[in-house]
């Protein structure tokens, strides 16, 4: 990074933990903690979509999709999200080129499971083998992004479905005996007032979901844990800035981290809800009224 | 080699009991099932007793928070932030950490020494971060619940000129714990869960006894293939859940036994706290 | 699963391979000199050297991706890479799921590292990384063994009091045994484990195997893989 950094042997005090932390590798633990944010900011809305999702199915009048909503639903009370991590991503990696073998290479004769084998053809790689680094980096995000929001996606589908039940039964009713049909009752009445409801499980999704990003290492995305666990071990001098087991503190430094993102988040999720509740026929929207008079 | 046999060498193998080497061969289906609900033990082990003492400690935490007073309100606000706002997976490796620096000879006090290395064992170690999370998450949920104790049922037992601590323990205690029962059983769904952690992050295994995830992994190791022994995990955690549910469904069903049945709370999984 | 941790390292095209195969090469990272991640945040060590050695001489482009070390295997076989080069030891076990090349380090042997000398490592805990053919070894010989995760905090473990000796590839602990200022100290006596390190495919990838295969028997020939093993392990340790 800087110049004077070149020979670390020399280097004493205070410069040497100056060339130390701007070292490539801390550099790439820096990024890190952005690729957790991006992850965040990608996986938020994706879940929401797969919890919409769920949330309509398990509403659904048709048996079947209720029974898939429903499914997937209590899947996530069933079992230990890191227990679904370790083997889903490999799964949809394998599933996903299986589906490529499938279209691109129908002449292709050998069996694709071979023992433990995976062996799609060449061409049903993704992304191919030889395509940039960069591609290989992003399929793997998208893959952790996908896994996230599929357990997270059936969480959100608990909380909207609760919220679509809570919105008061009176008020589609009334939507309907002014004519609506069933989509534009769905439409202009439940979804606009069920986030109210929903607001406060959606909080706590968001923090779950902050919380849950240490085991993003393990879907291999080069998170902040990894980045701490590889910076902090002891170093021997095949490094070029040998030091001691300092994983302690790298972790403090993430347990800082966290703490800061609970502590904006709820101050923003506070925010949100005060704004949302204004006016509402509830009992907060209701202790707002009273002390404006 | 018979299933039964299998069972009998490695049913107690996680508590230490039984054939003192992991299987090396074969790794039949019969072999991944005891083995992983071997596991489940240590997983169960670490699940009763954070919630048993937890219990205890959120009660206190959440009179604390709901106190009038600085003093007691301050730190159990901190309490519950700290363990509240940060992953699991960090508690644990932070407080092993911690552990570890004990003095091995034991601290002395009063020319006494007490032995401590045992702490930095999961079996105390781990058992204690649990106990402390679940604390704070469940001291958090009473906490709600005891503001929303309805207005109406402390103005009768003021009518009837009951105060003090025989109103706490006769009425706002079991109403609190009414109202808060819905979400500590999600609490304790999800405290299981999280006991998967504790040889992932931190606490290593001595002896190869582990919880299930550990045996599931070393089977993965052996088998090199991840597509059997996690869906037993998954499997196994399915039952504990169910039976979570059964039972502090039944422990519901008793709090709300003095309601008209349509005011009754039901319990709804919800997702109010994983870690 | 434990997945693809990516490093990006693209081997210079030789002129004239304009076509060339890419080859993607796995490893752990974590296990210097074997291989670890430098202060650029590159992969770097021993087998970092070898690999692009053999890969120029095979006029192959390859690229050089991490991983955990225990989904090193089931990542192979799903794909993810097509080489591992992470100082694996050949054992029966692994040679029926993955096939091996011949030995590009000698069959080696491991030791106990401990704060005493004098400890009976057959009946001590001894930490050792999970998966590995030492923490089998442990266990079986009688002493408790304490596993973890990373070599790194294997050491870690013995620092603390966790465990009292660490059972690992003598190469590994040789350079921290050095470098602790006395600390540490052999234990017990070494033990051959293994039949040396070798590079695993796929078993349905015997043509690209060959290739690594070959190149490894000219590099024995000429020489140049004992200057490898000379520079990054030291002149005590065996060579070829």
């Amino acid at each position: 990074m800087f110049s004077s950094c070149a020979d670390p042997n020399n280097l004493h005090g205070l410069t040497w933990l100056l060339c130390y932390l701007t070292t490539g590798k801390h550099i790439d633990f820096y990024w890190s903690f952005l690729t957790v944010l991006t992850l965040l900011a990608v996986t938020a809305p994706v879940a929401l979509a797969f919890g919409f999702g769920g949330a309509m199915m398990s509403r659904s009048q048709r048996l079947p999709l209720r029974i898939i909503g429903k499914t997937y639903t209590a899947m996530v009370r069933g079992v230990p999200d890191i227990v679904f991590f370790l083997f889903f991503v490999i799964a949809l990696d394998q599933g996903i080129e299986y589906f490529f073998h499938v279209v691109r290479c129908p002449d292709w004769t050998e069996p694709v499971r071979n023992g433990l084998e995976f062996r799609v053809c060449p061409e049903a790689k993704v992304p191919l083998n030889s395509s940039a680094q960069i591609w290989h980096s992003l399929y793997g995000f998208a893959l952790a992004v996908v896994t996230f929001a599929l357990v997270f996606g059936a969480f959100a589908s608990n909380v909207l479905y609760g919220a679509m039940q809570a919105v008061p039964r009176a008020q589609l009713e009334t939507a309907e005996a002014y004519g609506m049909n069933h989509g534009q009752v769905f439409r202009r009445v439940l979804v606009p007032q069920m986030w109210v409801y929903a607001l406060p499980g959606l909080s706590n999704l968001w923090m779950i979901l902050i919380k849950a990003t240490p085991l993003l290492f393990l879907l291999g995305v080069q998170d902040i844990v990894y980045w701490a666990r590889e910076l902090g071990g002891a170093k021997t001098s095949a490094y070029a800035y040998p030091h001691p087991d300092w994983r302690l503190y790298y972790f403090l430094g993430l347990l800082v981290f966290y703490l800061a993102m609970t502590k904006i988040s709820e101050l923003v999720l506070t925010r949100i809800q005060t704004r949302l509740s204004h006016g509402q026929a509830t009992a907060s929207g209701e202790a707002q009224r009273k002390a404006a008079a | 080699m018979s299933c039964l046999q299998t069972i009998a060498d490695y049913g107690l193998r996680s508590m230490g009991m039984g054939e003192r080497l992991l299987p090396k061969t074969d790794f039949t289906l019969c072999q991944q099932f005891t083995l992983i609900g071997s596991g489940m033990m240590w997983n169960i082990y670490f699940g009763v007793l954070a919630l048993l003492f937890g219990f205890v400690l959120a009660n206190a935490v959440a009179m604390a928070k709901a106190s009038n007073q600085m003093i007691l309100r301050k730190p159990a606000e901190w309490f519950i932030f700290i363990f509240r706002g940060s992953p699991l997976f960090i508690q644990f490796f932070l407080a092993y950490e911690a552990l570890v620096l004990l003095p091995r000879n034991g601290i002395e006090l009063f020319g006494l020494t007490a032995e401590v290395s045992w702490l930095s064992r999961a079996w105390a170690g781990a058992l204690i971060v649990l106990f402390l999370n679940t604390a704070a998450y469940t001291a958090e949920i009473f906490y709600g619940a005891l503001r929303s104790i309805p207005k109406g049922d402390l103005e009768a037992a003021d009518a009837y000129g009951i105060s003090g601590w025989s109103r706490f323990i006769r009425i706002q205690w079991p109403t609190m714990l009414r109202l808060a029962w819905p979400a500590y059983t999600n609490e304790a769904i999800f405290l299981f869960h999280a006991t998967t952690l504790v040889f992932f992050s931190g606490f290593p295994a001595f002896r190869q006894e582990g919880d299930a995830l550990y045996y599931a992994s070393y089977l993965v190791d052996k088998t090199f293939n991840p597509f059997i022994p996690y869906p037993i995990v998954a499997f196994y955690f399915i039952l504990l859940t169910l039976a979570v549910i059964r039972l502090f469904g039944a422990v519901n069903r008793r709090l709300n036994r003095h309601l008209p049945s349509n005011e009754r709370s039901k319990i709804k999984v919800r997702p109010q706290i994983i870690r | 699963m434990k997945k693809l941790i990516l490093t990006t390292a693209i081997l210079a095209l030789t002129a004239g391979a304009s076509f060339a195969e890419t080859v993607r090469m796995g490893t752990e990272g974590a296990y210097p000199p074997y291989n670890f991640i430098n202060d650029a945040g590159e992969v770097d060590g021993f087998e970092r050297e070898l690999g692009d050695k053999l890969c120029e001489m095979a006029s192959l482009t390859c690229e050089w991706v991490t991983t955990d070390w225990d989904g090193i295997i089931p990542n192979l076989q799903s794909g993810n890479y097509d080489v591992i080069i992470a100082g694996m030891s050949i054992t029966k076990e692994r040679g029926e799921v993955v096939d091996f090349t011949q030995n590009y380090i000698p069959p080696a042997v491991s030791a106990y590292m401990a704060l005493d000398a004098g400890v009976d490592v057959k009946s001590v805990p001894v930490s050792a990384q999970t998966g590995t053919i030492q923490a089998g070894y442990v266990q079986e010989s009688g002493a408790t063994l304490v596993e973890f995760a990373t070599p790194d905090e294997t050491v870690a473990a013995v620092r603390n009091g966790e465990a009292d000796a660490v059972f690992a590839d003598k190469e590994y602990l040789a350079p921290i045994l050095a470098e602790s200022n006395g600390q540490f100290a052999w234990a017990g006596t070494d033990v051959p484990l293994g039949d040396g390190v070798g590079m695993a495919f796929r078993k349905s990838d015997s043509a690209l195997r060959e290739k690594f295969d070959a190149g490894i028997t000219t590099m024995k020939a000429d020489g140049s893989l004992n200057e490898l093993i000379v520079k990054w392990f030291g002149d005590t340790v065996a060579t070829y």
